[in-house]
């Protein structure tokens, strides 16, 4: 098969992908949220989790293209393009997960022209349009030679509103004073960390792939780099989610909630122990950082697990943080007609997960093309070992 | 040839244009009460912007003028037939909503029916 | 240098300077006249609201007052829904209790655990002084009016749900469905968020929420409703005399619905 073909094969399956999420996007606006998994207490579901996911690596990913930039470091230069264009891929895949999911997302234009800036949603809609506009004037400069001696400026506005952002969008969780899930500053940094992991695993596997497909081989100081600070990276955020637990636990009032999500909750405590701590960051760290591993399939196997126990850790967190009833009564047996008082069982559903998929599908679809049509692969032979 | 031509297509296009009755025309019913908001004209004009202006100034700051009350309008305008401002193809705001193609969203979530006509349970 | 050019230049310079003078004068009233003609509309429509209003309408909510609740969980028998069925029935809500059902006001029953001392008390939304709701909401639908109630206006939410995550009472409820024959008094549909409005639509009517005159009309009298900010008002005395609690008062958010015997 040659390389037309593979290319209109994946816009094929991916704008498949795409299509079937805007049709459960439309279902769902036809016949409301009632379709979903989605209630009044669990209230933002599966698609959270895909849009959330897609945002934060979209704000991570561009890590590569600011080391390159910023820092002017040799073996990310030549990655900077690809790492720009995977950061809009995602953030725009991200952003219609999230627009679609909305109660009226034919309201997008209300959103878009009132603002409550009290409210982090207000100032992430603003953060995240900015951010399309950064990136896209970031890899101007890096395509159009005349303009890159403002790379760097460029680059470290992109740096610094990255920041913002991811803040932005850990802060969402983190200014919710009345949820014992949330409420707490360290998620912030927490999701400035992990965007920093799940940017660059997804980068590794889209790296991999093309190469693979396009016959370029990757050096193997080069992914042994990339492949250690994966490894750093996916460490510092266990860690930190280590902390928000570790400090819960001592508190009195969060040990039923904390309780809840660790043991007795059923799904909830298996994805995170199994899914996230050991095959989302355990293994992984162990794949790349052990000196008998650190192989192309290790390497790959670790970024596909960092993925999926990301997608664990999300939902973990945003729907298991939901599942726990609020303590609206402390030191009291609550019951009542809804749901006060009691573990809410969130069952996702078709439309949700096509939705979310959607989501990848479209970010899918705009990083083939992108990589089609305009010269976003890195290219190696050029740059390595010369201080750019 | 060329003029026999034209003549045929300006003869097409004239009768085209007065047998225009594939969308029928909007038939307002008679409205109880006397004397609307303003004169026909002036309302037909700028009846969306009364409304919008008025229900910023009635939601946000409490300003309830009788007047300019969405409930006012339809306890006058509602058909007898449907009962309704919005039912009917025939009914008042929809019958030249959908003769100017301007779509209302307004009884997605309004009522449009005067109270009292309306079923107690939304169900 | 020739005095006749200089004239001359003068004239010239004079001539051109009237000119100006006269394009600035046009350019002004040309200026003045589109600007009236683009305003005229829109004072007309400001005249006819105006000259439309009746007395009492264009006051609006009054700022110095701040309506509350007491509810007297003593007064409160467990089984009996009477506050929540008139809800129900004012507002058109339907009487489902699904986890996709709204429900604007509930009953809980809660039991301390310590000690297995049970009380009955309804919980709706609490109207803060401090919402969370209405900080955390993107495009200010959701919003504290200046007597002290809080609304969702439902001609801005985009139904993003995450004042649903901020209220720490879940008082908010998210509509799933299409809806048909809403109250002509509450306009409500889906894909918005919607909860108490403390029946604000009997209130700027001079009446009580719907479920105040249930309770009391079926001889319980465990919710008041009134003024907390007037001194006079029976709410401001009974708080004032008795033991009164805010659910959650840790937060901080001051709500404006009081529990005694909690």
């Amino acid at each position: 098969m040659n390389r037309t073909h593979l290319y209109y094969l994946l816009l094929a399956l991916g704008g498949a992908v795409t299509l079937a999420g805007l049709g459960a996007a439309h279902v769902m606006d036809e016949h409301g949220h009632a379709i979903t998994g989605m209630t009044n207490q669990v209230v933002w579901g599966l698609p959270h989790v895909f849009a959330i996911f897609l945002i934060v690596a979209a704000s991570g990913v561009l890590n590569v293209a600011s080391v390159g930039s910023v820092f002017g470091d040799p073996v990310y230069k030549p990655r900077s393009r690809l790492s720009g264009l995977l950061c809009l891929a995602l953030l725009a895949g991200g952003l219609m997960v999230l627009m679609l999911d909305l109660g009226r997302p034919d309201r997008v234009i209300v959103a878009a022209t009132h603002y409550n800036f009290k409210s982090v949603f207000a100032w992430n809609v603003f953060l995240y349009s900015g951010m399309f506009a950064i990136v896209a004037l970031y890899l101007w400069t890096m395509f159009e030679r005349r303009h890159a001696v403002h790379t760097k400026a460029v680059g470290v506005a992109a740096l610094v509103w990255r920041f913002v952002l991811t803040t932005g969008t850990g802060s969402i969780f983190g200014f919710l004073v009345a949820r014992q899930a949330y409420q707490s500053a360290l998620l912030a940094p927490l999701f400035i960390v992990l965007s920093f992991a799940w940017g660059l695993a997804v980068f590794l596997v889209a790296q991999s792939v093309m190469y693979a497909w396009n016959g370029h081989v990757l050096p193997e100081t080069v992914r042994r780099r990339l492949a250690r600070l994966l490894g750093v990276f996916v460490g510092g955020g266990l860690y930190l989610v280590a902390v928000y637990h570790l400090t819960n636990l001592y508190f009195a009032r969060q040990g039923a909630f904390e309780a809840f999500i660790l043991r007795d909750g059923g799904v909830y405590p298996w994805l995170f122990w199994a899914g996230y701590v050991v095959a989302g960051a355990l293994l992984p760290m162990l794949l790349v950082l052990h000196p008998r591993l650190g192989r192309p399939r290790c390497v790959m196997a670790a970024s596909l697990l960092v993925i999926a126990g990301a997608f664990a850790l999300l939902y973990v967190f945003i729907i298991g943080g939901q599942a726990y009833p609020l303590d609206i009564f402390p030191g009291y047996a609550v019951t009542s007609s809804f749901a006060d008082g009691a573990i809410e069982t969130y069952r996702p559903s078709w439309p949700e997960l096509l939705l979310g998929l959607g989501g990848v599908g479209a970010a899918f679809v705009l990083t083939t093309i992108g990589v089609h049509v305009l010269d976003f692969l890195p290219r190696d032979d050029e740059s390595v070992g010369v201080k750019a | 040839m060329k003029s026999v031509l034209a003549a045929l297509l300006f003869a097409l296009a004239g009768s085209a244009g007065w047998a225009a009755d594939r969308v029928p025309r909007p038939a307002l019913g008679a409205a109880r009460g006397e004397q609307c908001v303003a004169e026909p004209a002036f309302m037909r004009r700028n009846h969306m912007d009364l409304l919008k202006h008025q229900r910023d100034e009635t939601v946000h700051r409490g300003v309830r003028d009788p007047r300019a009350s969405l409930k006012g309008c339809i306890d006058c305008h509602a058909s007898a037939e449907t009962g309704s401002v919005a039912a009917a193809k025939t009914d008042f705001c929809v019958s030249c909503h959908s003769y100017a193609a301007v779509k209302v969203d307004c009884f997605e979530c309004h009522a449009s029916k005067p109270a009292g006509k309306t079923m107690a349970i939304a169900r | 240098m020739n005095t006749g050019d200089t004239e001359a230049r003068n004239d010239d310079a004079s001539g051109a300077r009237e000119a100006l003078a006269g394009r600035r004068a046009f350019l002004g009233i040309a200026a003045a006249g589109a600007g009236g003609a683009l305003l005229a509309p829109g004072i007309h429509l400001i005249e006819v609201a105006q000259a439309a209003a009746p007395a009492g309408a264009a006051q609006g909510a009054n700022p110095k007052v701040r309506w509350g609740l007491l509810i007297d969980t003593t007064k409160c028998a467990s089984g009996c829904n009477e506050c929540v069925t008139a809800c129900q029935t004012e507002n058109g809500l339907g009487t489902g209790t699904s986890p996709t059902d709204p429900q604007w006001i509930r009953k809980v029953e809660i039991k301390e655990i310590k000690t297995g001392r049970t009380a009955s008390l309804p919980v709706m939304c609490q109207h803060c002084a401090e919402p969370p709701c209405v900080d955390v909401c993107p495009t200010g639908a959701s919003f504290k009016r200046a007597d002290g109630i809080v609304l969702v206006d439902r001609h801005i939410c985009i139904g993003c749900r995450y004042c649903m995550m901020a209220c720490p009472y879940k008082a908010r409820s998210f509509v799933h469905e299409p809806l048909a024959d809403q109250k002509p008094d509450v306009p409500r549909g889906k894909g918005c968020v919607e909860s108490c409005t403390l029946c604000v639509h009997r209130v700027d009517r001079g009446g009580q929420p719907a479920c105040v005159e249930a309770c009391a009309k079926a001889g319980h009298h465990a919710m008041l409703f009134g003024d907390l900010n007037d001194p006079a008002s029976e709410i401001a005395q009974r708080v004032r005399q008795v033991a009164t609690t805010q659910l959650r008062a840790d937060l901080a958010v001051d709500p404006g619905v009081r529990y005694a015997g909690l």
